[in-house]
């Protein structure tokens, strides 16, 4: 994809590369990862020259025509980028007739969008000459792409998974496993994601000097927010220029799920000064707000620091980090990248929530309407698209970031649905 | 009321390092982590450290972090941290705090320095706020007249551990090796050089912690630093049976107590 061209608003497509996110986009933190009173450093004093390290080899990464090229390639030609954007009528019969247009990153190496943010910090990884790699994963996804890009690039792997999301995701596990890394299961709190980053963040305060943590998502101290969210930003670059190319003009609304929220930034932030498209964040609402079981940081949460950053949190009232509960392991967080708090306090995005049945039927229609079996993160999504559709009515034209294929979730769906041998569908 | 410059005076006029002893608030219950601090005063602890039980202790080994999820079972609640201040003050001793940064977030900055500085308090050690986000801790302690200790890393460049000495007040924490809180055999190599780095830049006490747990790895760090700052250890004895668990303290304490007073047995 390249440039937009043409006073009709209409584009043109100037070669088969696709853009990378790592210029200033002009919605950058301050010079300390501020994004108003969100971001910033909460971290233990010894993890400090790490992270200065990793954001002075990004400020040069980025503007480095060598790197920039060498990402670009990669996306291209390992990835698969740009990846397509897909109509999906059948599937928006049920959303009050409005077009429901997908982003594929389910078509990405590897599965999901992952992968973006993984290639550019294992390029990172190699510029600082660093040989081990340390990951959290929730659903699997992002252990899945660092493990695959450690194995591009030789780097020694090692995935933080909590233990009941290896269950879940046992598939996952196993590819981890295939593709060379160390999978440790994590026993401590609640065995989930947000305690699989506890233990990577424990590693990396022991082995900081030959290790590069790769974070998955746009949480974490400075720079992992503005940075994990600049290759990401593919995401909607590509998407801006193929609704425009596909419509003729841009859409009324992009959704996207959020856990940590990087597939949801990376779709967003092309749209941030299109004043026209709501951009819609789907949380977790596991069984219901009023139950307590559920994610939903931004709906239901309030401002403090956790893993490195100040953002929206899931707390009790002595500060304490809740337990929280969805269906998606992926979007099983208390936390939330802090430039989501910004723009939700700022009114740019809104944020809604979407039940684990909610998620699940329309998991169930797009496999059975489009063919197209999502990750169940993604379903999050497809759900506040079909209520986002009937408010809207029919022919607005919603952007779902379509953030990963449901291979890793088979399981889960044959049991809610009853698909197993010897139970009745 | 004196802070901590009273106690590092008298350290020095001694000629001895200060010991530094640290149990978590409420382990393994509210009632019994106050009787294991009097039993660490008694045994000569010049100070005890009490930590706040966290969700999420990600500076903390197994050791600690367990005896957190204990505390936290048992119901703890954030202001019983003030209550058992005030039984270590009341009993003669010297207390601060130690917590991650959310829980005082939470509770109020203002708020809860001013409930700390009432129980008799003396200063907080934060070991995930770093002076760069401390603006709001830096007026409240300022107001309520409560030490601010911050760390320093064996990766600390020159520059941070300037900017961060200049920040705190009390004493500076040097975390001797690069790691989780636990009991190790091998006092970290890095240490004697980190202290002696800060020292550069400071005429503040510096105390040295991160894996301390015998008498003669007191003695040792009381060679180089103005505090021995033992955790892991105490924690590991706080448990089960309470009678024994007081005993074991009060030994502990009394061990590194010589031990910083350069009596090696
Ligand atoms: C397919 C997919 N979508 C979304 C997410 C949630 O992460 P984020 O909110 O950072 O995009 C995950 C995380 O594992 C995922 O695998």
């Amino acid at each position: 994809m390249g440039d937009v061209s043409g006073d009709d608003g209409a584009v043109r497509t100037t070669d088969a590369a696709p853009p990378v996110g790592t210029r200033p986009s002009g919605h950058d933190p301050d010079e300390r990862g501020h994004f108003g009173p969100y971001g910033g450093r909460f971290v233990p004093e010894a993890l400090v020259a790490a992270l200065d390290e990793l954001h002075a080899e990004y400020e040069k990464a980025r503007v480095d025509p060598a790197f920039v090229d060498e990402l670009r390639g990669l996306l291209r030609d390992y990835t698969g980028r740009p990846s397509p954007l897909t109509d999906a009528p059948r599937f928006g019969e049920h959303a009050g007739g409005a077009r429901i247009l997908l982003k594929r990153e389910d078509l990405n190496h590897t599965g999901s969008h992952k992968i973006n943010n993984v290639l550019g910090q294992a390029l990172l990884t190699r510029r600082m000459g660093k040989t081990r790699v340390i990951a959290e994963t929730g659903a699997g996804q992002h252990g899945v792409a660092t493990a695959t890009a450690c194995a591009l690039f030789g780097l020694d792997c090692t995935v933080y998974m909590g233990e009941v999301d290896t269950r879940r995701q046992a598939l996952n596990v196993a590819r981890m496993r295939l593709l060379g890394a160390e999978v440790i299961p994590v026993r401590t709190g609640s065995a989930t994601l947000k305690d699989a980053i506890n233990e990577a963040l424990r590693d990396w305060v022991t082995n900081v000097a030959d290790t590069h943590y790769l974070l998955g998502t746009v949480a974490g101290p400075h720079p992992f927010p503005v940075m994990v969210r600049d290759f990401h930003r593919v995401i909607g670059l590509e998407a801006r220029e193929q609704v425009l190319e596909r419509t003729g003009r841009l859409p009324e609304a992009v959704a996207a799920c959020v856990g940590g929220g990087s597939n949801a930034i990376g779709a967003f932030h092309a749209f941030l000064d299109d004043p026209g498209v709501r951009l819609v964040g789907l949380e977790p609402g596991g069984e219901g707000l009023e139950t307590g079981r559920h994610g939903a940081t931004l709906t239901a949460g309030s401002p403090g620091a956790l893993h490195g950053a100040m953002s929206y949190l899931l707390q009790d009232e002595d500060g304490q980090t809740q337990e929280t509960h969805s269906i998606s392991a992926g979007l099983d967080y208390p936390g939330v990248g802090p430039e989501h708090s910004w723009l939700k306090d700022t009114g740019r995005a809104e944020y809604r929530t979407v039940t684990d049945a909610e998620a699940m039927d329309a998991f169930q229609l797009l496999c059975r309407t489009e063919g197209i079996i999502p990750a169940i993160e993604s379903a999050h999504a497809l759900a506040g698209a079909l209520t986002l559709g009937r408010e809207l009515g029919e022919g607005a034209v919603v952007l779902v970031n379509l953030s990963g294929r449901g291979d890793k979730d088979v399981d889960t769906a044959a049991r809610w649905f009853g698909l197993l041998p010897g139970e009745d569908a | 009321m004196d802070r901590l410059d009273s106690l590092f005076a008298s350290c020095r006029a001694e000629r001895r390092a200060a010991l530094v002893g640290y149990l978590p608030a409420g382990y393994p219950t509210a009632a019994d982590s106050a009787a294991l601090l009097g039993e660490m005063v008694a045994g000569g602890c010049d100070l005890v450290e009490i930590g706040v039980p966290y969700s999420d202790p990600v500076m903390d080994g197994p050791t600690i972090q367990s005896a957190a999820d204990t505390a936290l079972r048992a119901g703890f609640r954030l202001r019983d941290v003030f209550s058992l201040v005030e039984s270590v003050t009341t009993a003669g001793g010297r207390a601060v705090v130690m917590t991650y940064w959310n829980p005082v977030h939470r509770y109020g900055v203002d708020a809860f320095a001013r409930d700390l500085a009432a129980a008799g308090g003396l200063g907080v050690i934060t070991p995930d706020l770093i002076p760069d986000e401390a603006e709001p801790w830096l007026s409240a302690s300022d107001a309520h007249d409560l030490d601010r200790i911050f760390l320093v890393s064996p990766s600390s460049t020159e520059q941070r551990i300037a900017m961060t000495t200049k920040a705190s007040r009390g004493f500076v924490y040097a975390t001797a090796v690069m790691g989780v809180t636990g009991a190790r055999d091998q006092v970290g190599s890095d240490a004697p050089g980190l202290v002696r780095r800060t020292r550069q830049h400071t005429d503040l006490p510096v105390g040295v912690g991160l894996g301390v747990r015998s008498g003669a790895q007191a003695a040792e760090i009381a060679g180089f630093a103005d505090a021995v700052i033992v955790g892991s250890a105490f924690v590991a004895r706080a448990g089960g049976d309470q009678e024994r668990a007081r005993s074991e303290v009060r030994s502990l304490a009394e061990e590194l107590a010589a031990g910083v007073r350069g009596q090696v047995s």
